[in-house]
């Protein structure tokens, strides 16, 4: 058991971390998702990761970095696939809510019956005025075409696990950027003529915070590592766990540093918001916290029928 | 990256589990909470099974006579031992994961040669004499003193929270051998006979009605100094790494522990939304699991606990409040009576002690902040 990253891994965190430091700026990302930057990440090989040869495991090494970076886009949907792609569930006739409508070249859905594929042009909707996250576009689509059929029903719960996971991964770089946000902050931030983070009130809130991110860092990898090597634990049960604990860090830790922060925290001029409102829209993606949790609960011995 | 045990750690399960299952069912009766001569009598009864089978000081040195197992084979055998519902350390908590590695790491040859062995064989049961009721999260402040009489010290005051004091055959001891020095430059590491006259025991009724530790109150007690744990006057930094084993591993137990509750617990939540605070707690547990396997590895590696075993405590322990909060909330009026429905009433009690005990969660807190964040210390006054 090596539970802890290689040095190949390291390599790959590291590089990949030192492009997006060079290349997508918080000033880039401020400007929002484009071809360009879609070019730049297949370039880097971002969406080709699998094919590649690289496990499930140093997919979420790349993905956390994604997180971390705050770069936005249909990152996840576009993995594997050499189109900007994004996969939402729903069925024929739902009115769904589409990020990135202008960027994608088409949409899957997840559903019962399978894998549908619907090309970007067929959606119609109207675009919001104000959307939570300024860098995700959100179009409002009243009726979702039923598109045509490109995979089996077992494709497709392969696909929402394999994408519950990288999502979490970014879940988990959110709230690791958080982490050191806040730390970063309190530490050069002085009031009373002391750092706030020597305040305990303030130093507890970045230990809690730090606890939430490696945590959730640690399940996030496990499942990744049982998703490459199945015998080595149960999935489902983990990889909902990822998505819980990945999703409340994220969330957490942004609420946490807006408040570590104080007022410049909620300013449009400082990053906390984006990350916050990343990880409010990545929430609401392949399941929430509370619906995977329901899940969970599914898999623990259950009450007598009759006590239901 | 990956969490597959190796074979010859596979190998090390599949003995373990073939024992357990053939020794388990041989144990006695368990004695009553509150009767602790028979108390002891039963832990180190396994405590000695452990040791004829070759299992005691699992992650001990094998020079010191435990059985050197990698720290993924430590984790292997807790995980076994707890899920075979195997007895807990007990009353040879502290002789096994506090004094004997402090000794290991800090005592001279002849107190290796006395009290290891003896405490691997379940000859020899310690308890526990570091805090006071003036020295609690301040632990340096401890103002029992010792005075240096010849080739013995003097020592009188208070200790509190002693684990096992009713039975303990010696005590781990901090007092003050320089009054004078800054808090923690004047502390003193010592082994305490607890045979010795001047020591009287007064039993510390806890929460759950009985008496998991005593109050120990020290009149001139004639300690030899041949008892002494490294220099005098370097006390707090011995202290220091007796506490760096209680965060490595000790909660190790626990945790799997609270997974095997919470599946206990499962069969009565019927409410929808207690079922879903059952999901997520065990989601989360299963989190600072994975959290354990990983600071495993990096201790394997390193030979040193990574930042997570400072995390692992206060995540764990605060989960277990949780758990604790939500079983109460299941079970309605059958609260009433602590024994009526499993264990689970019992649990909640008990586990109230755990973001207290081994630095409460705002000591944690301060040390993640301070250690592993690097945020500025709280100035001190």
């Amino acid at each position: 058991m090596n539970f802890d990253l290689t040095d190949d891994q390291v390599a790959l965190r590291d590089g990949i971390r030192s492009l997006l430091m060079g290349r997508f700026s918080m000033e880039r990302v401020r400007e929002g998702f484009d071809r360009s930057m879609f070019d730049e990440l297949t370039e880097a090989g971002v969406f080709s990761l699998r094919a590649d040869g690289f496990s499930w495991a140093d997919s979420v090494v790349v993905y956390e970095e994604l997180g971390r970076a705050c770069v936005p886009g249909p990152l996840v949907g576009s993995a594997g696939a050499d189109a900007v792609v994004d996969v939402i569930e729903g069925r024929s006739g739902d009115a769904v809510w589409v990020e990135h409508l202008a960027s994608l070249d088409r949409l899957l859905t997840l559903g019962n019956d399978g894998i549908r594929e619907i090309p970007a042009a067929s959606l119609i909707g109207a675009e919001a005025d104000w959307p939570l996250d300024p860098l995700t576009p959100a179009h409002r689509v009243e009726s979702l075409p039923a598109g045509e059929l490109v995979g089996t029903a077992s494709e497709a719960s392969r696909l929402l696990n394999e994408l519950t996971l990288l999502t979490a991964a970014q879940q988990v770089g959110l709230a690791s950027a958080l982490v050191d946000m806040s730390v970063g902050y309190a530490i050069t931030r002085e009031q009373f003529g002391r750092p706030i983070g020597s305040f305990q009130a303030v130093k507890h809130m970045c230990a809690e915070m730090a606890v939430k991110a490696e945590v959730a860092r640690a399940a996030v990898q496990a499942a990744a590592c049982i998703m490459d090597d199945p015998d080595t634990g149960d999935m489902m049960r983990s990889l909902h766990g990822a998505k819980i604990v990945a999703g409340e860090a994220a969330i957490m830790t942004g609420r946490t540093a807006t408040q570590v922060y104080g007022g410049m925290g909620f300013t449009w001029e400082v990053d906390v918001h984006l990350y916050l409102k990343r990880a409010w829209v990545l929430e609401t993606r392949f399941g929430s916290a509370d619906t995977h949790a329901d899940a969970v609960a599914e898999m623990l011995p259950q009450p007598e029928p009759s006590q239901r | 990256m990956d969490l597959r045990y190796s074979d010859v750690d596979e190998a090390f399960r599949a003995r373990l589990r073939e024992w357990l299952s053939s020794e388990l069912p041989k144990l006695p009766v368990q004695p009553a909470r509150d009767d602790w001569s028979a108390r002891r009598g039963w832990d180190t009864d396994w405590q000695r099974r452990l040791f004829d089978a070759g299992y005691a000081g699992i992650n001990w040195p094998k020079e010191f006579g435990g059985q050197g197992a990698t720290p993924s084979q430590h984790l292997v055998f807790l995980e076994e031992t707890t899920r075979a519902r195997a007895p807990y350390v007990g009353v040879n908590f502290v002789g096994l994961l506090h004094a004997g590695p402090t000794i290991i790491a800090e005592g001279t040859e002849a107190q290796k040669t006395d009290h290891l062995s003896n405490i691997l064989r379940g000859d020899e049961v310690w308890c526990q004499g570091f805090s006071e009721p003036q020295a609690g999260s301040d632990l340096a402040a401890v103002r029992t003193k010792a005075v240096l009489d010849g080739d013995h010290y003097i020592v009188t005051g208070q200790k509190i929270w002693c684990s096992y004091g009713q039975i303990g055959d010696y005590g781990e001891l901090l007092v003050r051998t320089d009054p004078d020095a800054p808090k923690h430059k004047g502390i003193t590491w010592l082994m305490l006979p607890m045979d010795l006259p001047g020591i009287e025991i007064r039993p510390l009724k806890t929460v759950l009605g009985s008496s998991e530790f005593a109050e120990l109150f020290l009149d001139e007690v004639r300690v030899p100094v041949s008892c002494r744990i490294g220099a005098e006057n370097d006390g707090w930094r011995v202290t220091n790494v007796t506490l760096a084993f209680e965060r490595g591993t000790a909660f190790v137990s626990e945790m799997v522990d609270a997974l095997r509750l919470i599946d206990d617990l499962s069969p009565y939540v019927t409410d929808p939304a207690y079922r879903r605070e059952l999901g997520h707690l065990a989601a989360e547990l299963d989190g600072v699991w994975a959290l354990t396997k990983r600071n495993v590895t990096q201790a394997a590696r390193t030979g040193v606990m990574g930042p997570g075993s400072m995390m692992i405590k206060y995540a764990y322990s605060e989960l277990r409040q949780r758990l604790g909060e939500l079983s109460m909330k299941v079970l309605e009026r059958d609260v009433l009576a602590i024994d009526a429905v499993g264990e689970f009433v019992e649990e909640r009690l008990r586990t109230l002690a755990l973001t207290i005990a081994a630095g409460t969660s705002q000591i944690q807190k301060n040390i993640i902040g301070e250690r592993v964040l690097g945020l500025p210390k709280e100035p001190r006054p």
